[in-house]
């Protein structure tokens, strides 16, 4: 553990921590299941050729993860300069 | 690249990769001038196969080592950037190069499962664990179970389900390998084998995780060039845009009207439908339970955990995170356009024709042993939809000649086939046998070992291993994906509790964790083989491919029931995980933990 953190400072960070994964898991599980689950309806829309059902599964939620990874990692590591425990 | 790997090497990473792209480019070109001259097409495939392996030799070579933390953790130097692409490589096998566009075309909608679930993964695997795993800092998945749950057995727990997940999968690359060499180089599947295993072997042996971490990235390079240049092509030839992710909606659209009118039931974009084109139950719980298992799968393969050990820090893991499912997502966002276009160029040019008059790489794959056959049935002359049966793995190699390329872009899909296919298995290859070595041999049997020791165990462990590995690929024991896909079922259920409970839940105790690895492992394991060999029937229709559907679930709530019903985790342990949670610091030190 970062030494200079207190008790509170440190389950202060974690709650935030914890925070943001849970919100970045939500929204895994939306892009992973839940838009899927409507895939048969989302089908009657077409883009530019493109079902949206059948569009979600195969790009729309792939390009979800890349910004969710991303997002990750550059609000964790905004959690960890507030807190002062990001590395050098 | 003609110096030792050492701190000049990292600095410079951008010039060396830059001129090893354009040389290869280079090399692609004149081999493309030297077809036209007239080489004949076996010379050009022969160029393609050893100078690639040649390469990757090579880089292995260079980068031998008799430093513990370089060969273990390539000396967690790796920036984020180049830890993508080498993840990238070590997680994109054959199963993703070669099956997974032919999946999607004999499948349709269903068959996105796989893309989905390949891709997910990473998600959980930058949120929940990598950089809790940089920051324990270690070299192997077992260790930090060993430290955690303070003792071996736990961590023999891990090394059991580690060894069983990653010699399934190896076995499906050794498979890949033999069909790519043997095709591609004109010998029998069994002695291909052989021939690849060497490749593999002399990249990793001498440098372990160092080799592997910069050969690796020599191959995402490769594999991605050839995995976009054919269909990149045909996007130009057929829409002018050389966007093919973009393009391939048109081709949907074409698929839907010749369906009509050749009568297909089964359409190519509609979801969860079985082979009459009716909605099916079956199918959508198969979709779900196949995207769960693939993915959290993904976060509990040692050989794709352990590339997040070396990274310079807990910052750069995660981002390495960020970067890896990108040059995963290049690849993955283009496999359904291969299948659309190749699935619009057969209703279009195949189905319905004359049989004497079908285009020329129809012919020319008829003609190789049982991958694509025309049986004209009711003796027409024409080709109807039921005569003509394709095998999956020709929908990539084939798709030069469907773009019209010369054979050359052939050669560069079959090197690019054979570098994903070479990377995956030295990253598993490695898995296992730094978990025999370090975990078992050094860990339990001989603490005292010199440095020296340690690494001959390592490396004649490695040899063993693939030997083994090739032998078993040699009985042809199942279909690549069915393979892959069991090993992934397999880490899940055994490895994703104790890790992500270990971190997030400190009331995780020892044996809970341990009774939970061994309920989910053993009930996953148990579904797998008393379905595949001992005819039991599928629980719920659940195929066995996704038998961690079973596994999972159980893990997490033994290991929760047990946990509060032992006595907490000491204080000693608490702290420690602590202080694996903040990025800053020094590990509280635990009495299993060796200073390294």
């Amino acid at each position: 553990m970062a030494e200079n953190l207190t008790r509170e400072q440190r389950d202060a960070y974690w709650a935030k921590t914890s925070r943001l994964m849970w919100i970045i898991m939500a929204l895994w599980v939306f892009f992973s299941f839940v838009v899927h689950f409507f895939a048969v309806q989302l089908n009657n829309i077409v883009i530019a050729g493109f079902p949206l059902g059948f569009y979600m599964a195969a790009q729309g939620s792939l390009i979800a993860y890349v910004v969710l990874c991303f997002w990750n990692a550059s609000a964790q590591n905004k959690i960890d300069e507030e807190f002062g425990v990001a590395e050098d | 690249m003609a110096y030792r790997l050492s701190g000049g090497f990292v600095n410079n990473l951008g010039k060396i990769y830059g001129t090893y792209t354009g040389g290869f480019i280079a090399f692609t070109i004149i081999l493309a001038i030297m077809e036209q001259m007239g080489v004949p097409n076996r010379v050009i495939g022969y160029c393609f196969v050893f100078l690639t392996i040649g390469v990757y030799a090579y880089i292995g070579i260079l980068s031998r080592t008799t430093d513990l933390s370089e060969y273990y953790v390539a000396g967690r130097v790796v920036p984020p950037f180049y830890n993508g692409m080498a993840t990238g490589a070590d997680w994109m096998s054959a199963a993703s190069f070669i099956s997974m566009a032919g999946g999607l075309y004999l499948g349709g909608y269903n068959a996105i499962g796989y893309v989905l679930g390949w891709t997910g993964g990473y998600v959980l695997v930058g949120v929940l664990l990598a950089p809790y795993l940089r920051k324990f800092g270690q070299f192997t998945v077992p260790d930090f179970l060993g430290v955690r749950y303070e003792g071996n057995t736990a961590r023999i727990c891990g090394v059991i389900v580690l060894f069983c997940a990653s010699f399934t999968y190896i076995v499906a690359q050794c498979f890949g390998i033999g069909i790519i060499t043997s095709r591609f180089i004109g010998i029998p599947f069994e002695a291909a084998i052989f021939v690849g295993l060497l490749g593999i072997l002399v990249c990793s042996m001498l440098g372990g995780m160092r080799a592997v971490t910069w050969t690796q990235v020599a191959q995402y390079i490769i594999l991605i060039i050839a995995y976009l240049t054919p269909v990149v092509w045909l996007s130009t030839k057929l829409y002018g845009l050389p966007i093919p992710e973009l393009t391939y909606g048109q081709a949907l659209q074409k698929i839907a009207e010749l369906e009509k009118t050749l009568g297909i039931v089964k359409p190519h974009v509609s979801a969860f439908t079985d082979a009459k084109g009716q909605f099916s139950w079956v199918e959508f719980n198969n979709f779900w339970a196949l995207c769960l298992c693939l993915m959290v799968g993904t976060a509990s393969l040692p050989h794709i955990l352990m590339r997040y050990f070396t990274t310079p820090n807990v910052r750069d893991a995660r981002v390495s995170v960020g970067w890896s499912i990108f040059f995963i997502f290049l690849l993955y966002f283009t496999a359904p356009a291969y299948a659309a276009f190749a699935k619009l160029e057969v209703y279009s040019a195949v189905i319905g024709k004359p049989i004497a008059s079908l285009p020329a790489w129809v012919q020319n794959w008829s003609q190789v042993g049982g991958l694509l056959t025309i049986r004209d049935a009711n003796n027409d002359g024409i080709l109807q939809l039921s005569e003509f049966v394709i095998n999956q793995d020709i929908i990539v190699l084939s798709m030069p000649e469907i773009a019209g390329l010369p054979y050359v872009i052939s050669g560069l899909v079959a090197a690019g086939g054979l570098a994903a296919a070479l990377s995956t298995a030295d990253g598993l290859l490695l898995a296992i046998a730094n978990a025999l070595s370090h975990d078992i041999y050094y860990k339990l049997i001989d603490p005292k070992a010199s440095t020296m020791r340690r690494l001959v165990v390592a490396r004649a462990l490695l040899v063993v291993v693939a030997i083994v590995a090739a032998a078993v690929a040699g009985t042809r024991p199942a279909g690549i994906i069915q393979m892959v896909a069991w090993a992934f079922s397999l880490a899940a259920a055994g490895l994703f509790a104790p890790l992500v409970l270990g971190i997030w839940w400190k009331r995780t105790t020892s044996i809970g964790a341990i009774l939970g690895m061994m309920s989910g492992f053993g009930i996953c394991l148990y579904y797998l083989v008393a379905t595949r060999y001992f005819d039991m029937p599928l629980w719920f229709g659940i195929r066995n491919i996704s038998s961690a559907l079973w596994g999972l679930p159980l893990a997490f709530v033994v290991t929760w029931i047990v946990s509060l019903m032992t006595a907490p985790p000491s204080q000693e342990m608490q702290d420690f995980v602590d202080s694996i949670r903040v990025p800053k610091g020094k590990l509280a030190w635990t009495k299993d933990m060796s200073h390294e």
